[in-house]
């Protein structure tokens, strides 16, 4: 809101604002979604790698590139970065009020997550075809 | 941006101490935030000396003897005197609830008294509640109904009328809204759990027939997505009512309708 004192605008003006976005509930249905999946990957990922501790690198990528743990490991990365893109936008709009820099952080985040998101699965892709 | 800290002109000082009056055996400190518009000053905390042997239990009672007897400029709203009403909704012990049903007793200590927290203060311990009426306002809490209106009553059966309870209760204090840190942060565009449990007493009531057009209007990342469960309007709500669950069930209609 801005500064209520200086504006001349009726409080009712203020709270009726733009309107409903009509949205939100998709982001809300999202991130449950994403974090119910997140709950048996998060588990799978763990065992995998505390059971691979200590193992030499080629063997590690054979197991990866066997199609299931490739399977798991790409939904775990589309699911956390899809999660944590969700998860910080709720963040920033709770606590960044000035325009520019809400809007360059929401871009920020986002097209971080999808790059980084990307860049994830190629490594796994790469490994499970590449050899 | 979030404010972690008071701005200059908002940090609270010292103020006076009313002593009380001689002889008097069973006393209690009231420490009371004051701020007058008129005057230039910081708000500052007062600290009054309460003769409980001569004042009734709740913290009202003191709060008016205060008044009566003591520094006859503090200011604050009371009316029923019986939790009906919501006048008197402030920040005591450090919990936002009703001073004419708190018990003076309930706290060891001195009394800390200040106003709803994170709203505009007018003076001492009156907030202004301009925004959260005009967002009640908003969410249009009345009966909406196309169908012919009957010559008598609009029959529910007890089950629908069972669904009202606990909704109906809510006498729009808003100690609620006022302890939601969600609703401090974004309290212009954020509805908050008193205005969405009323939003919900209208969805949950089988007379009215606008329950889409409601959800139409609520369905807004700021509105009401920004509630995250944080559960202190459950907490504090001095009538026992349970805001966050009706803001859960609001959430549950908007999947409900699109699944």
């Amino acid at each position: 809101m801005a500064d209520p004192s200086h504006s001349r605008q009726s409080v009712l003006s203020r709270v009726r604002y733009l309107g409903s976005a009509h949205d939100g509930t998709a982001h809300f249905w999202a991130q449950r979604l994403t974090a119910v999946a997140l709950i048996p990957l998060t588990i799978w990922f763990v065992v995998s790698i505390v059971m691979l501790a200590g193992a030499p690198y080629e063997e590690v990528a054979a197991w990866l590139a066997r199609p299931m743990p490739a399977i798991l490991m790409i939904l775990l990365v589309v699911a956390t970065f899809h999660h944590a893109q969700l998860g910080l936008q709720v963040v920033i709009e709770d606590y960044i009020h000035q325009p520019a820099l809400r809007v360059g952080s929401l871009v920020l985040v986002k097209l971080g997550a999808v790059a980084l998101g990307f860049a994830a699965v190629f490594a796994v892709l790469k490994i499970a075809f590449g050899g | 941006m979030v404010e972690f800290t008071l701005p200059r002109n908002s940090k609270v000082q010292t103020g006076e101490t009313h002593k009380a009056p001689a002889g008097a055996k069973n006393i209690k400190k009231f420490k009371v935030y004051r701020w007058d518009p008129d005057k230039g000053d910081n708000p500052r905390l007062d600290t009054y000396e309460v003769d409980m042997d001569h004042c009734g239990p709740m913290v009202l009672d003191a709060l008016i003897k205060i008044k009566n007897e003591m520094d006859s400029t503090l200011t604050f709203r009371r009316s029923c005197r019986e939790g009906v009403c919501g006048s008197c909704a402030m920040n005591i012990d450090g919990t936002n609830t009703l001073a004419c049903t708190k018990y003076c007793a309930d706290m060891k200590g001195d009394v800390k008294i200040y106003p709803l927290p994170h709203m505009p203060v007018i003076k001492d311990l009156v907030p202004d509640l301009d925004a959260p009426y005009a967002q009640y306002r908003s969410i249009e809490p009345w009966l909406k109904s196309d169908s012919p209106a009957p010559e008598r009553e609009r029959p529910q059966s007890v089950e629908e009328r069972a669904k009202l309870d606990g909704l109906w209760e809510c006498i729009l204090c808003f100690c609620c809204s006022t302890s939601c840190p969600s609703y401090w942060w974004n309290g212009d565009r954020y509805l908050g759990p008193a205005v969405l449990l009323q939003a919900y007493r209208w969805l949950a009531d089988s007379r009215d027939e606008a329950a889409g057009e409601r959800l139409d209007a609520l369905e807004d990342p700021f509105r009401l997505y920004r509630c995250h469960t944080i559960m202190n309007c459950t907490k504090t709500c001095p009538k026992s009512l349970n805001p966050a669950k009706a803001i859960a069930e609001i959430k549950k209609l908007m999947v409900e309708r699109r699944t």
